[in-house]
Order: structure tokens, then C-alpha cells, then sequence
């Protein structure tokens, strides 16, 4: 069974699937616009030498989250 | 509102964004998501034709350029690179505004060939505001070297637009672009864009709100993107309405006196 | 009705239609054009590649990686200073060479006229020795550093080097596209503030404008390069570039911590607010075009360096000529200003002439350097100065400067006002004089209280 969890707990090299993104205004428009609607496969791909940010493979392009944006979307892992 | 526009002719909103009006010039703008090699398909485009500038009251880059091809004359815009048209940022509201008001001859929208999904976004949306809309498939060389194979044919039936590929540093597919964009502006090819489907609520919704639309601005702006912008309470579209359209109408009016 | 009005009129219309919040239509609008854009995608991409061909993450891994990150990130800076201050040596010399032997030239043809000595003086020691030295001095570094730097910049290395720092610029309260803002400041600092419109914050986009000259641009950097070639460099003969370089490299991570202190302390007073959101694309590494952008950059840069000398260095030798050569009783403008500076500017471990010339340098950060070998030289013996042997002979032994003068150059040099180009983009972005004031206050004082530290520090541990 798979688990949920928000983006930035999902570990480098994994992926997951967004389940929901819990903002509102603005920040919720960027990050859609970004492409993490729900249903979309979202990969970690790397984490900066300091950990935050991570960067994540969001629709075949490579964008880097920082804590703060990434502990919005709701996701669930992969099986 | 509406007739006084289509005295003018040109678009005179023209002029709002810095561009010179002429008769026989076609505006071309450049739509397209940052890092899809935009740029540098503006600069084989125009070569050392270019001027830069700001937006008018704005601080984002405008840069214009042009060339002529078939002995007609095209001035280029490159808009900012984005990745939708939502007025999300001052980037954004720009290249927005630049399609809705100064209604480019032809807008090229630049796609990056190596993740053509996330790039189809600004596409469709782009889409939406305006019919004459030209898909260019560029980096198509990288996409080649990562194995990847685009059918254009297909990407073309399916948007229901022109779609060409090219590899602007190498200058490949260009040819395919220059005649696409004169056809189009000549309306020798009359591109039938194939729309986002939305939730049938939302398509009621927007049914309801057309006619009121088309009875205030009437065949100005899209009335369904309209529609969409009210409904999801875009206020920015609001605002640049009245900047555009109530300058419009004084510029109308001036010259039917004159 | 005006169509504000009856748009208004529309929109509340259209919530009381759709019934549920606009976030929420939002989300359903976005979700449908992504669903389209994947279902086309899907119908018209295919890919033949293996799952191991990801090249950008393998490469990212050893880039970004908690290793290898930062020494990586050094080495590079390091090695590009190393390439521009061996390759400069050369081209240096031949032009010094070049441009002097024309000046001789002149001085012959006005004494073949018998054109009176002002003339001779202010026309070819002031303003064509004024436009040479920029040139020989600054054009060679210039047109090496830049297209260097624009090569890793079209490879796609920059995003990663703000992905890297990102962490700091957060706990200073900053917004991680800062290190892409400061890295277009290596270029040109006014270019650097315009490249500050990438951070949509008002609040970070200031912080970023008013630290962008913590980074020292191409008009500073080779003054940082002479200097260090003379002093750091002489010392340890076979490994000399390569010491020169490290100290240059140190220098720029020190104007980093610098600006990531400032940046912290603005967020704590002038400028409160948490940080906006941050999202940052990686974008695919390419194969930049490398002939292409080599022979683009450097045309650039010549054409820049030969405007800014015929615009601004040549005008300004002129008048420090006319200031070197005016007397007022026994002393001439330049050497009485001089004078009336230098108490102050012994606190900071320089000379009165040092500080003169970077006030006089204001017009462009290119001038100070020659500004100031123009006043030495023009008060003393006249010398050719073609080459750095030369320039450590009229520091040291007629200037009476040691490692401790150079070193408070050095970093007055990367921390005072900002150039005059620079002050008027700060202005026209920013639409205010208060914030273009505050931006030449700040790394002013940041400048004065670094030298006088260093200065007195050094001597109380009696270092000299």
C-alpha cells in the first residue's frame, strides 16, 4: 500500500504522484502552472549539497523546490 | 466600441507596445517557454536587425527586430519567456497583453522538442486568445541526439495548427517556418485551433457568460478565454481592458474628427 | 457604462454562475489544459531511449553533489582567473608596447610643429595615455574572463550554482536566483541590476540590487589581477598565476560571504519580510556553440572596452593631467587633494592618491587603476610602464607600498560605491534616489570598516 506523504519527504530517486496541492493565491497558481495538478508523476532527482533545495523531474523538466513550496503538495508514492 | 476598432484597421494598440504601425509591416510575436532556444530563433530570424527596450512601463527586456521575406516586410516580437499565460507575473501580464491587444499578424509559439508536454501548456493557451497561432518544434537536434522522435504531422492534426520543426542554431527547418508564418499572415492557411475541453460545469458556465461578453467587447477578444479569465477572477485582464481599449477609443475618436 | 464597470458587473455574474471558489476553477482550468497537453504528447512523442541515457542527472549527481559541489564550484572560478591572468600577460605587453611606441610618435609630431608643451601634455599624456592604459590594461583580461564566463553560462552551469547556494541565500532571507543576478554582475554590475528583474519579490529584488556590487565586475577584476599578479604572484616564481588566482578566487568568495551577510542584515532591518516563493529551473546541459560565442563575446567586449575608453577614460586623463599639472603655490591640484585625503585614507591602509583616484574613478571602474599609476607617475620620473615588473618598481620603491597597502586596494577595490553607470540602472530600476543613495552608502562603510579592520589588525599583530 502505498503511502502519503508531501513532496519534500519523498526521497531522492523516488517518485510519486500529487495528490493535492494545499495552497491558495498565488503560490497555488505558481505551482500549478509548474505542472503538479493532480495525477502527475513526480520524480526526485537530486538534492543541493545542502539538502534544500531538492529538484524534481515535474513533466520532463527539472525544477528545484525549496522546503517551503515542496511541503505544500500532498503526494503519493509509487508501489 | 467594436466598430471604432475596425476603423482603425490596424490594431493602433500597436503603438501602446512600442511597435510601429505601418500598412504593409506584419507583427510576428514570439510566445515561448524560457530555455526552448527562443532567442536564438529571434536572432536567426532577424540577424542584426534588432532593437531592445523595456516593455512600455515596465521593467522586463522588449526586444524587436525584423526581416523580409517575399519582399513583405515582418517585425518580430520576442515576448518573455514563460510558461503560461495565467498574469501570474509581470512577465506573463506582458506577453499576455502583447496577444490580446497588439493582435499579432502571427504568434509563434516556441516548443522545446526534448519535453514537449510541459511546453503544450502555453500552446493551448495561447490557443485560446488568438487562431493564428504557428507551433514551432524547436531544438529538434537534441531531441534526435535523446532518441526521441516528434511527429509533427500528428502534432499538427491534433492542435489543429501549422507545426514545423527546426534547430535554430543550425538554421534547419527554417525555411518550412518563413513560409508557414507568410501563409498564415496572408491567410493563404487559415490555422482551426482545436480547444481544451473543460468540466461541463465550467462549459455551462462559460455558455452562459458569452453573449453578455460579445455585447460588451464585441468580436474584440475571445469570448470563451474571456469568459475563463472572469471566472476563475482574473482582475489584471479587467485592468488592462480599460488601459487598452478606453486609449483605443480616444485614438478613434480623434482621428474620425480629423 | 464604461467597460471596467460592466466587466466588473460580468465577473460577479460569473461567480454566482460557476458557484464554487475561484482557486478551485483555477485548478480545474490548469488540470484540463495539462490533461489535453499529455494526451497530445503522448500521441505524438516517441522515444527509443534506453532508461540510462539521462547524461544532465549523471552529471548533476557530480555538480550539485555534497562533495564535490562547492570545490567544484571554486575550482572553476579558480581556474578561469588562471586562464585570464596567464593569457592576459602577453596580449598586455604587446599592446603597452604598441600604444607607447604611438604616443612616442605623437610627442615627436608636436615637436615637429612646435606645438606649445599644455598642449602636448593634456592631448597626449592626459587623454590618449588615459584611453592607452585602460585599453592595454583592461581590454586583454576583459576579453578573456567574459567569454570564459559566457561559455559556462550557455553550458547551463549558472542555474546549478544557484541551486548549490540556494541554502545560504535563504537564511540570509534572499531569493535563491541572487546567485544568477550576482553572476551577471561578474559581467557588469549595471547588468547585473537589470538581470535583478528575474526575482519577482520587490523585497528580494532590492536586496539583490543594492549587494550586486559586492561582486567585482569586469572593470575591477583586472585591477584585482595586477595587483595580485605583482604582489602574490612575484613571491613564488613557478607556481606565480596560479597563487594570483587563488587570492583573486578568495577575494570573490569573501564579496560572496559579504553580500549573504548584507543581505542577512538588510532582512533584519531596512527591508523585513520572509522570503517569497522559489522555484528554479535546471534546465538540459547544452553544447554551447563554442567558436560562435567566443568571436561574439570578445568583439563584445572590445567594442565596450574601446567606447568606454574614448567616453570616459579619455576625458578623465585629461583632467587629471590638468589636475597633476595646475599649481596652486608649490603643489599641484591633484598632489594638494591627494594630501588633504591621505590622513583619512591611511586609516584604511592606502594613500591620499589611492583614495583620489577611486573618487575620480566614479565615471567607470576601469579608470581607477590607471587614474592612479597616471598620478604617481605624473608627479615623479616619467617611466614606460609596459610592463608589471615596471608597475611593481613604481609602487614599491617610488610608492612605498607593501603587501598590506595592496591588500586594502585590493579590497576597497571590491567593496566601495558602485560605478556611475551602475548608480543610474539602480536608479531607473528601482524609480528612487533613496535606494540608489542607500546603494552606494552600503558597500561604501562596508569598505571603510574592512580596511580599517584589516589595516590595524595586521599591524597590531605586527604582521609588517
Amino acid at each position: 500500500m502505498a503511502g502519503s506523504k508531501t513532496l519534500n519527504q519523498l526521497p531522492v530517486g523516488s517518485a510519486a504522484v500529487v495528490r493535492r496541492v494545499n495552497a491558495g493565491g498565488i503560490m497555488q497558481r505558481r505551482l500549478l502552472d509548474l505542472g503538479l495538478v493532480p495525477g502527475t508523476r513526480v520524480e526526485a532527482v537530486g538534492r543541493s549539497p545542502l539538502g534544500d533545495p531538492i529538484a524534481y523531474n515535474i513533466r520532463g523538466a527539472v525544477i528545484a523546490l525549496r522546503q517551503e513550496e515542496s511541503s505544500l503538495v500532498l503526494v503519493e508514492l509509487e508501489s | 466600441m467594436g466598430l471604432t476598432y475596425q476603423s482603425v484597421g490596424i490594431p493602433a494598440t500597436r503603438e501602446m507596445f512600442n511597435v510601429k504601425v505601418t500598412d504593409n509591416r506584419s507583427v510576428i510575436a514570439l510566445a515561448g517557454n524560457p530555455n526552448t532556444g527562443k532567442s536564438t530563433l529571434f536572432n536567426a530570424l532577424t540577424g542584426l536587425r534588432q532593437h531592445t527596450g523595456n516593455w512600455p512601463g515596465k521593467t522586463v527586456l522588449q526586444s524587436k527586430g525584423s526581416f523580409i521575406y517575399k519582399g513583405r516586410e515582418y517585425t518580430v516580437v520576442d515576448l518573455p519567456g514563460t510558461y503560461s499565460l495565467l498574469a501570474n507575473s509581470v512577465e506573463e501580464q506582458v506577453a499576455r497583453d502583447f496577444i490580446c491587444f497588439a493582435k499579432p499578424d502571427t504568434t509563434v509559439v516556441v516548443v522545446d522538442a526534448t519535453c514537449l508536454e510541459r511546453n503544450l501548456n502555453l500552446v493551448l493557451q495561447v490557443m485560446e486568445i488568438t487562431e493564428k497561432v504557428i507551433v514551432c518544434v524547436n531544438l529538434i537536434d537534441e531531441a534526435r541526439r535523446k532518441k526521441l522522435n516528434v511527429d509533427i504531422q500528428k502534432l499538427s492534426e491534433l492542435l489543429g495548427i501549422p507545426a514545423v520543426a527546426t534547430a535554430a542554431c543550425t538554421g534547419e527547418g527554417l525555411p518550412q517556418l518563413l513560409d508557414l508564418i507568410s501563409q498564415v499572415v496572408c491567410g493563404d492557411l487559415k490555422p482551426k485551433p482545436k480547444l481544451v475541453h473543460y468540466s461541463s460545469e465550467l462549459e455551462n458556465a462559460i455558455s452562459k457568460l458569452e453573449p453578455k461578453i460579445k455585447e460588451v467587447l464585441g468580436a474584440e477578444l475571445n469570448s470563451r478565454w474571456v469568459a475563463l479569465r472572469l471566472l476563475e477572477g482574473d482582475k489584471t485582464l479587467i485592468e488592462s481592458l480599460e488601459k487598452f481599449y478606453s486609449q483605443e477609443m480616444i485614438k478613434a475618436t480623434r482621428e474620425v474628427l480629423a | 457604462m464604461s467597460c471596467r464597470a460592466s466587466l466588473g458587473v460580468l465577473m460577479k455574474e460569473a461567480r454566482e454562475i460557476i458557484g464554487i471558489c475561484q482557486d478551485e476553477v483555477r485548478h480545474s482550468i490548469v488540470n484540463s489544459i495539462y490533461q489535453s497537453a499529455e494526451s497530445i504528447a503522448a500521441g505524438t512523442v516517441s522515444s527509443k531511449a534506453g532508461k540510462n541515457m539521462d547524461w544532465d542527472r549523471r552529471i548533476d549527481r557530480v555538480l550539485t553533489s555534497p562533495v564535490w559541489g562547492f570545490p567544484i564550484m571554486f575550482g572553476m572560478l579558480t581556474v578561469i582567473l588562471w586562464m585570464t591572468i596567464t593569457g592576459a600577460n602577453i596580449p598586455s605587453a604587446i599592446l603597452a608596447q604598441g600604444l607607447f611606441w604611438i604616443e612616442e610618435r605623437l610627442t615627436e609630431l608636436f615637436i615637429a610643429v612646435g606645438a606649445p608643451a599644455w598642449l602636448h601634455g593634456f592631448l597626449v599624456l592626459g587623454v590618449y595615455r588615459g584611453a592607452a592604459w585602460v585599453v592595454s590594461v583592461m581590454l586583454p583580461p576583459m576579453a578573456i574572463f567574459f567569454p570564459l564566463f559566457t561559455l559556462l553560462e550557455d553550458l547551463g552551469y549558472l542555474p546549478r550554482v544557484a541551486f548549490n547556494l540556494d541554502r545560504f541565500f535563504k537564511g540570509a532571507g534572499a531569493h535563491g536566483k541572487q546567485a544568477l543576478t550576482m553572476s551577471m554582475g561578474f559581467g557588469c554590475n549595471a547588468a547585473g541590476v537589470i538581470a535583478c528583474r528575474i526575482i519577482d519579490s520587490p523585497r528580494e529584488r532590492l536586496i539583490a540590487t543594492l549587494t550586486n556590487s559586492f561582486v567585482p565586475c569586469n572593470g575591477r577584476f583586472p585591477t584585482l589581477i595586477a595587483l595580485a599578479t605583482v604582489f602574490v604572484g612575484s613571491s613564488a616564481a613557478s607556481m606565480s598565476s596560479a597563487a594570483a588566482a587563488l587570492s583573486v578566487a578568495g577575494l570573490v568568495v569573501f564579496g560572496i560571504a559579504i553580500t549573504l551577510l548584507i543581505s542577512w542584515l538588510l532582512t533584519k532591518t531596512l527591508l523585513k519580510g520572509i522570503p517569497s516563493s522559489f522555484t528554479l529551473e535546471l534546465p538540459p546541459y547544452r553544447k554551447p556553440q563554442i567558436v560562435q560565442v567566443i568571436v561574439r563575446s570578445v568583439l563584445d567586449r572590445i567594442i565596450f572596452v574601446l567606447t568606454r575608453a574614448v567616453i570616459i577614460a579619455a576625458p578623465a586623463g585629461g583632467i587629471v593631467w590638468i589636475l597633476a599639472n595646475t599649481m596652486i603655490g608649490d603643489t599641484s591640484i591633484l598632489a594638494a587633494l591627494a594630501g588633504w585625503l591621505d590622513p583619512f585614507a591611511r586609516h584604511l591602509g592606502l594613500d591620499g592618491f589611492i583614495l583620489l583616484a577611486f573618487i575620480l574613478g566614479l565615471p567607470a571602474n576601469e579608470i581607477v587603476f590607471p587614474i592612479l599609476i597616471m598620478s604617481y607617475v605624473s608627479g615623479g620620473v616619467m617611466m614606460e610602464l609596459d610592463s608589471l615588473e615596471a608597475l611593481r618598481r613604481l609602487l614599491v620603491d617610488q610608492h612605498g607600498w607593501t603587501w598590506l597597502t595592496a591588500l586594502c586596494t585590493m579590497l576597497f577595490v571590491l567593496c566601495h560605491w558602485p560605478c556611475g553607470t551602475t548608480l543610474f540602472t539602480i536608479q531607473r530600476e528601482q524609480r528612487s534616489w533613496y535606494w540608489m543613495a542607500v546603494a552606494a552608502v552600503i558597500p561604501t562603510v562596508v569598505g571603510i570598516v574592512v580596511c580599517i579592520t584589516v589595516n590595524y589588525l595586521v599591524r597590531a599583530l605586527g604582521l609588517i
